[in-house]
């Protein structure tokens, strides 16, 4: 099956319907062993115990950033390619990428109080992963302010794609500016700095969050989808009853 | 397992993950049951797609 097959909101619908409980399964699985793996991690000989927070925060703080590029490549689908269901990827990805971004503030927050001693800073990292939020939540506005779900696709795509400048200035926050964030200890030059203890309940814990993320976000499109289908059918019955 | 003097800073990270996880689920699974609530109401009252198949009829 390729891209232009799912094309086809009908055809798509199908495929969500035989792939979610898969997807589901998956998840809980890897959640399970992750949650596990999460709770039997030594403690941290300068953090103790709060390193745990990392098997929560990091995932969340990736997957805040990989939403928004999976909507970025969606608004070119819809601007560019005009895929029938690019803008229903944007818009299912929106909310559920505003709460992995809220979920990684939130628990940075609570991880930065035992370590830097205050819940909140305005450095470089943390403003514009709060900018990411809040960008996420005016785009979910937009949406739900434009009637025309044609219309409201082509501001948000054009607002998505201008949002996504803020990607890079997120990753290399902690290179271009002093932050109080520490630097990238996994992704980066010469490999990651964790140490295994801690390094593969992470990668679990962010391979069953990428998991969550896809089976809720085929989920949402395939909501979208039939909320669209009733719009029209509305639509199409307030017409008859004119006529 | 002793999670040490900052115990409460993480089970309520742990918390608030499994809370608002628990509400995008929540969210996803109501929204499909209204959808297709309000397709089942169009369908009965006999609006039927241009392809002349059921409102209903999602595979």
């Amino acid at each position: 099956m390729t891209l232009i097959d799912l094309a086809n909101p009908t055809r798509f619908l199908a495929l969500s319907a035989r792939v979610l409980p898969w997807l589901a399964a998956a998840t809980v699985i890897l959640l399970t062993i992750g949650l596990y793996q999460s709770a039997t991690a030594p403690d941290d000989y300068q953090q103790g115990a709060t390193v745990k927070i990392m098997f929560i925060h990091v995932p969340n703080a990736w997957l805040s950033m990989f939403v928004w590029g999976v909507m970025s490549i969606a608004s070119l689908g819809t601007l560019v390619w005009r895929h029938p269901l690019a803008d229903v990827a944007a818009k299912a990805a929106a909310p559920i990428g505003a709460a992995f971004t809220f979920l990684a503030l939130f628990t940075g927050s609570l991880w930065g109080r035992p370590m830097w001693g205050t819940y909140w800073e305005w450095d470089a990292r943390l403003t514009s992963v709060l900018i990411l939020f809040l960008m996420y939540l005016g785009l979910m506005a937009l949406w739900r302010a434009v009637e025309d779900p044609s219309r409201a696709a082509r501001a948000a795509a054009v607002l998505t794609l201008v949002g996504a400048i803020n990607l890079p200035i997120i990753k290399f926050s902690v290179d271009w500016w002093n932050t109080l964030h520490q630097p990238a200890s996994v992704m980066r030059m010469g490999g990651s700095t964790l140490d295994k203890s801690f390094l593969i309940p992470l990668l679990v814990m962010a391979v069953a969050f990428t998991l969550l993320f896809v089976t809720l976000h085929l989920a949402a499109m395939r909501n979208e989808i039939l909320r669209r289908r009733v719009r029209s059918l509305q639509m199409m019955q307030a017409s008859q009853k004119a006529a | 397992m002793s999670l040490g003097p900052y115990a409460s800073f993480i089970v309520t990270s742990y918390a608030a993950a499994a809370i608002v996880v628990a509400i995008l689920i929540g969210w996803v699974m109501l929204d499909y049951r209204n959808q297709t609530q309000r397709l089942r109401e169009l369908d009965r009252s006999g609006v039927t797609r241009r392809s002349g198949r059921s409102a209903v009829d999602t595979p």
